[in-house]
């Protein structure tokens, strides 16, 4: 499966687990329930013990899933479970780099993962991984922030593959009440040359929907599921999660 | 590749294999305007006016270089110690925040961020803020905060408000991880004044660089006193600013460059803790805090907690331009261990009457271990004194 696939039949919705949080059972359980509720892709984060784009909720799980034991074999093993919809890495490039990224590219092929997001590292780092991906045919998506200058927005919307991710705002994840006026700004100047994901921030069917609305071709949800997640609380991922998908398509232009 | 109309050459950014900007997009652009901000101030005279009399006349430059003759006539040469230890705030950290504040005030900003572990860089950060007008947060890891509380109140002194990091291994490389979470969220208005010369461009150059008055310095010093340059010179590195401050002026000459890590309690791991601070002798290669350099990791790359009887060396990472002189073998490194420092410790405070940082003692500690490494005429490069670790030494000596 394709990254694209998430995109074709309207506005994608995805959805950020961090694998082995509390447990693996749980986060394939969990990946079950939300590709059930409608998401479209899965982005599975490989917990590191320095995550310096992430806030105190996804660090929080990180932590808890590497003191249960949670490592790149182990990794690797549970994503191959986990099917129905297209699924993405997430990860620090030390993890990669430890692998190899021959290695890690030919594990993610292998265990049916076609892409890959790695936030701590900005194209100009990426050479050797892209060329990897090249190789095993897996997207590799880069990501824009509000004050990435226009010309390198445009370029990096060129050289992401499979999506590009649009981050909301400055500083790291974790749940907002306000989706910000520079997020509209954001979508408005990044090309639409592959489709764009607004991630950071977004936690509420209403914040997803306004992405939508103001032109977004996906939204990314993370420390709101991981939260509830972390809470046991899987019943209200899954409805989290039908909520948003639901008041995206609502105010989704028609094809 | 990318191309960009962006001035400063990426070039700069590698030392070697190692360095460069493994981070988050939102901090590239910072980075770049931190980058240029001080590509232009080197060349400009009213900058380095200001600072040249800021470093004179409030951090009390140029530091002395002391003939140490009675350490000297124990191992058979002539041994100088380079007196950082008499810089303002009690260690060299203040040549480096007292440059990067003058930075950021030219760059219009008005709030400084620091992370600190021991809680030297983060006092050095608290002086200029002080001096210079800043409002001034320091990261400081709740483990750290517990063992430094007589340096969380000089800076709260200073009026430096401390933030306890609780996240990770609630130490440096945590208090580290939080200032760059804080900063990709408040470089508007904030500097983020990182305390050694590791990290991704342009800290690693532009730390080195206001650190190398040390070296340029020593070298005008040893020229006048002995008429030559040195044998060699020995430095502890933790982070590296230190080592690379005293080295870079001389990387181009024969003398002998001898870095000295925190050999700890050994080789081996603890649980998730090395028992050392010794990246360059035990770690590998791999992206910590923004630059590919050597680490202390396990084999998926989770970053291992490191150990020394010196906070200011327990780190699992360096600068990555330490890591490529000490791969092209420019730049030897050695370890003391905790006893060996705390020997140095006690050696130079009744040799010489100096009391050194115990940071520092891993560079005397060594020196007293493999004086024939040391040549006929040898610097020691005295970081900082000894009065914040005091009460360390006496716990670890069953006081």
């Amino acid at each position: 499966m394709r990254v694209a696939d998430a995109f074709s039949s309207g506005p994608a919705l995805i959805v950020y687990l961090c694998m082995g949080d509390p447990d693996i059972k749980t986060t394939i359980e969990a990946a079950r329930r939300v590709i059930a509720a409608g998401a479209d892709l899965l982005e599975l984060g490989l917990p590191h013990s320095d995550p310096i784009a992430d806030g105190p909720v996804i660090q929080a799980a990180a932590q808890r899933a590497i003191a249960a034991g949670m490592d790149t074999d182990r990794y690797f093993q549970a994503a191959g479970k986990i099917e129905g919809i297209p699924k993405v890495f997430m990860g620090y490039y030390n993890m990669v780099f430890q692998r190899g990224v021959e290695r890690f590219a030919a594990d993610c092929a292998a265990s049916g993962i076609s892409g890959l997001i790695v936030p701590d590292l900005p194209p100009e780092e990426a050479n050797p991984l892209m060329q990897a991906c090249k190789r095993y045919d897996l997207d590799l998506i880069f990501l824009v922030a509000p004050n990435t200058p226009q010309q390198r927005a445009e370029e990096i919307a060129a050289m992401s593959s499979g999506f590009v991710y649009l981050v909301s705002r400055s500083g790291v994840t974790g749940a907002r009440k306000e989706v910000l006026d520079s997020t509209r700004e954001l979508i408005a100047r990044v090309p639409a040359v592959r489709p764009r994901a607004v991630g950071f921030g977004i936690s509420t069917p209403d914040q997803a929907a306004q992405m939508v609305a103001a032109g977004a071709e996906g939204v990314i949800v993370g420390s709101a599921c991981v939260d509830l997640v972390g809470q046991g609380r899987l019943d209200k991922l899954e409805e989290l999660v039908m909520g948003m998908k639901k008041e995206m398509i609502k105010v989704a232009p028609k094809r | 590749m990318m191309t960009t109309s962006h001035t400063s050459p990426l070039e700069t950014a590698r030392f070697g294999s190692f360095g460069g900007g493994f981070i988050p997009e939102t901090l590239v652009q910072p980075l770049r305007e931190l980058a240029d901000a001080y590509l232009s101030l080197q060349a400009d005279p009213g900058f380095l006016e200001e600072l040249g009399e800021l470093l004179s006349r409030f951090a009390g430059r140029p530091t002395p270089l002391c003939r140490a003759d009675r350490l000297g006539q124990a191992l058979g040469r002539r041994i100088y110690l380079k007196r950082e230890d008499l810089l303002h705030g009690g260690a060299h950290k203040l040549n480096n925040t007292l440059g990067q504040a003058l930075i950021a005030s030219r760059m219009g900003k008005s709030r400084l961020i620091a992370e600190t572990g021991a809680g030297q860089h983060g006092v050095a950060t608290a002086i200029v803020g002080a001096k210079l007008g800043f409002e001034t947060q320091i990261y400081m890891g709740e483990v750290d905060i517990e063992r430094q509380k007589m340096n969380v109140y000089r800076m709260e002194l200073l009026g430096a408000e401390v933030i306890p990091v609780r996240s990770g291994s609630r130490t440096l490389k945590d208090a580290i991880n939080e200032a760059m979470r804080d900063w990709a969220g408040s470089y508007e208005t904030t500097h983020y004044l990182l305390g050694t010369a590791a990290g991704p461009y342009p800290y690693p150059a532009m730390v080195r660089d206001l650190q190398s008055v040390i070296g340029q310095e020593a070298r005008s010093q040893i020229m006048e006193q002995e008429g030559r340059l040195p044998d060699s010179i020995v430095a502890c590195v933790g982070g590296g600013s230190n080592a690379m401050g005293i080295f870079a002026p001389f990387l181009s000459d024969p003398t002998r460059l001898i870095a000295v890590e925190a050999g700890g309690r050994g080789p081996g791991q603890t649980g998730r803790t090395a028992d050392n601070g010794a990246s360059l002798a035990f770690g590998s290669k791999g992206v910590l805090h923004g630059a590919m350099t050597k680490i202390l990791q396990d084999p998926f790359g989770q970053i291992l907690e490191s150990y020394s009887v010196a906070a200011g060396l327990d780190y699992p990472g360096v600068g990555p331009q330490l890591a490529h002189l000490a791969e092209t073998g420019r730049v030897l490194t050695r370890l003391a261990s905790d006893a060996q420092a705390v020997r140095g410790f006690r050696y130079l405070s009744q040799a010489e009457g100096i009391i050194p940082a115990l940071e520092s003692a891993h560079a005397v500690g060594y020196a007293l271990e493999e004086p024939q490494q040391l040549g006929d005429l040898c610097i020691i490069n005295v970081s900082g004194r000894g009065d914040k670790d005091l009460h360390t030494v006496m716990e670890y000596e069953g006081c």
